[in-house]
């Protein structure tokens, strides 16, 4: 079943050299995890935000599970989707607690359902409960926050989770504990994530398939053997060649997936 | 002094309420109208400094010239007075509110709206308790000034210290004179120090 479907999508900012999304069309089945893969303003977040409508496309249609996005109200489309905000944008005047619980006062969860959904995803995020629940985001590390910022979108489990670089401001260590994290909750859900990263290696690990960008086009969407193997052209070459080890593990056979 | 206050404390305690009175009246009214328009203002920068900028012209045209443009209007008294006191309260008031709300990270917006919250949900839940440090000193500015033209209010028969302080003036009593400036004062200073100590505590 298809997820998520991006027909002809174009987006231009103004005063801009190049389309922020240029023509893009991409088809995203059910249950793939899709790392967004590019260098900084090549039109990664403005594809995530067209989206759940934090942006609108100037043409093309976005279809959610064969719905025109456009045909549904977007504070609905919004809480139907899981998103991760790439400058974290935890609330400071609220605690852990109520970080995390956006979204079920949103959606009007009873308060002990709430509280236990909370701990569950502190947990699931490597944060233990009791120690973080009733901090404020001003009390917590770069690292700390964006995983606050993670289970805040977890949360309600959303069919679709759009990520924009959520491990950015975590050290070496922590990010790749998260990352397998992600993977394992990624596989036990059957959801579907679209996942932003600047980070070769992190699109690689993680993807079930990768869209590569550059100047707000798709210059190739494959898993990733087959961009190791067929890279679509010279950019793609020249990315995949910066970081040997990627192409290392692929071509040898480990598939790390 | 304080013989003179014994014996006239009804006269000076119910002035004394009377400016209470106007204050609280003309507070409630506009944070009310402030509010209200501050809300509208929220999608559109032009709009507020435009809006801010008007108030601010308001703001600066003597109290006395202010009364005697609306006499002829609605009258002498409270009619008259209170609207001018709400009028002036409305630049430092918005001013403040907007101004907080415009500092709010737009990220924090951004991570709201891309939740799911509706616009109200955000201004409510985001905008609000985020601006409140600024509304707040807001309010305190706001009583202090309204304490201060309320006694001048007095010249249009508003009542309150004002008439103590007038009568004073007139008749060269010193412990009237005294009397009025302490007691509107202290209005001034317990709105002063209660709200900073609410600041305080909405900062943490
Ligand atoms: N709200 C905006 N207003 C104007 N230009 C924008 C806006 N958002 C993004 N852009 C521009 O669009 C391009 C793509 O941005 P973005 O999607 O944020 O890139 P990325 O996430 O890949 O770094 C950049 O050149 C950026 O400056
Ligand atoms: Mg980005």
């Amino acid at each position: 079943m298809t997820a998520v479907e991006l027909k002809n999508v174009n987006k231009q900012f103004p005063g801009m050299s190049y389309k922020a999304l240029d023509n893009v069309s991409v088809t995203i089945e059910e249950g793939e995890f899709i790392t967004i893969l590019g260098s900084s303003g090549c039109g990664k977040t403005t594809l995530i935000k067209t989206i759940n409508r934090l942006y609108e496309p100037d043409s093309g249609d976005i279809f959610l599970y064969g719905k025109n996005i456009r045909d549904t109200n977007p504070v609905e489309l919004r809480r139907s989707i899981g998103y991760v905000i790439q400058q974290i944008g935890l609330f400071p005047h609220m605690t852990v607690r109520d970080n995390i619980a956006t979204i079920p006062k949103l959606l009007k969860w009873d308060k002990a359902k709430t509280d236990e959904q909370v701990d569950r995803l502190l947990s699931l995020v490597q944060l233990d409960p009791a120690e973080f629940r009733n901090r404020y985001p001003s009390q917590l590390s770069g690292g700390q926050q964006q995983r606050i910022g993670l289970a805040r979108a977890l949360i309600a489990d959303p069919k679709v989770m759009l990520l924009d670089e959520p491990f950015g401001a975590i050290d070496a260590i922590n990010r790749e504990k998260l990352q397998n994290e992600l993977k394992k909750i990624h596989a036990e859900s059957h959801k579907t994530y679209l996942f932003v990263t600047h980070d070769i290696r992190e699109a690689f690990k993680l993807g079930t398939k990768i869209i590569i960008m550059n100047q707000g086009k798709i210059l190739q969407y494959a898993t990733a053997q087959e961009i190791i193997c067929k890279p679509a052209d010279r950019f793609v070459k020249e990315l995949i060649q910066t970081t040997t080890d990627v192409s290392k593990d692929y071509v040898s056979g480990g598939e790390g997936i | 002094m304080f013989s003179y206050f014994a014996k006239h404390a009804d006269m000076l305690l119910g002035a004394f309420a009377e400016h209470l009175l106007i204050v609280f009246e003309t507070l409630f009214l506009s944070v009310i109208l402030a509010a209200v328009i501050s809300y509208f203002l929220l999608k559109s920068e032009k709009a507020t400094n435009m809006v801010i900028q008007i108030f601010s012209a308001v703001y600066s045209i003597p109290s006395m010239a202010l009364f005697a443009m609306l006499i002829p209007l609605l009258g002498l008294g409270n009619a008259t007075a209170i609207p001018v006191l709400v009028a002036y309260n409305q630049y430092l008031l918005i001013r403040n509110i907007m101004s907080g709300m415009q500092q709010v990270d737009k990220s924090m917006l951004e991570a709201g709206t891309g939740m799911g919250m509706s616009h109200w949900q955000l201004v409510t839940r985001v905008q609000l308790p985020l601006a409140m440090p600024s509304i707040v000193a807001g309010i305190r500015l706001s009583i202090v000034s309204t304490t201060g033209i309320a006694v001048i209010a007095a010249s249009i028969n508003a009542g309150g210290l004002g008439k103590i302080l007038l009568s004073g003036l007139r008749t060269m009593n010193v412990n009237k004179i005294l009397w009025g400036t302490i007691l509107s004062v202290i209005i001034a200073l317990i709105a002063d120090v209660g709200l900073r100590q609410l600041e305080k505590r909405i900062r943490r």
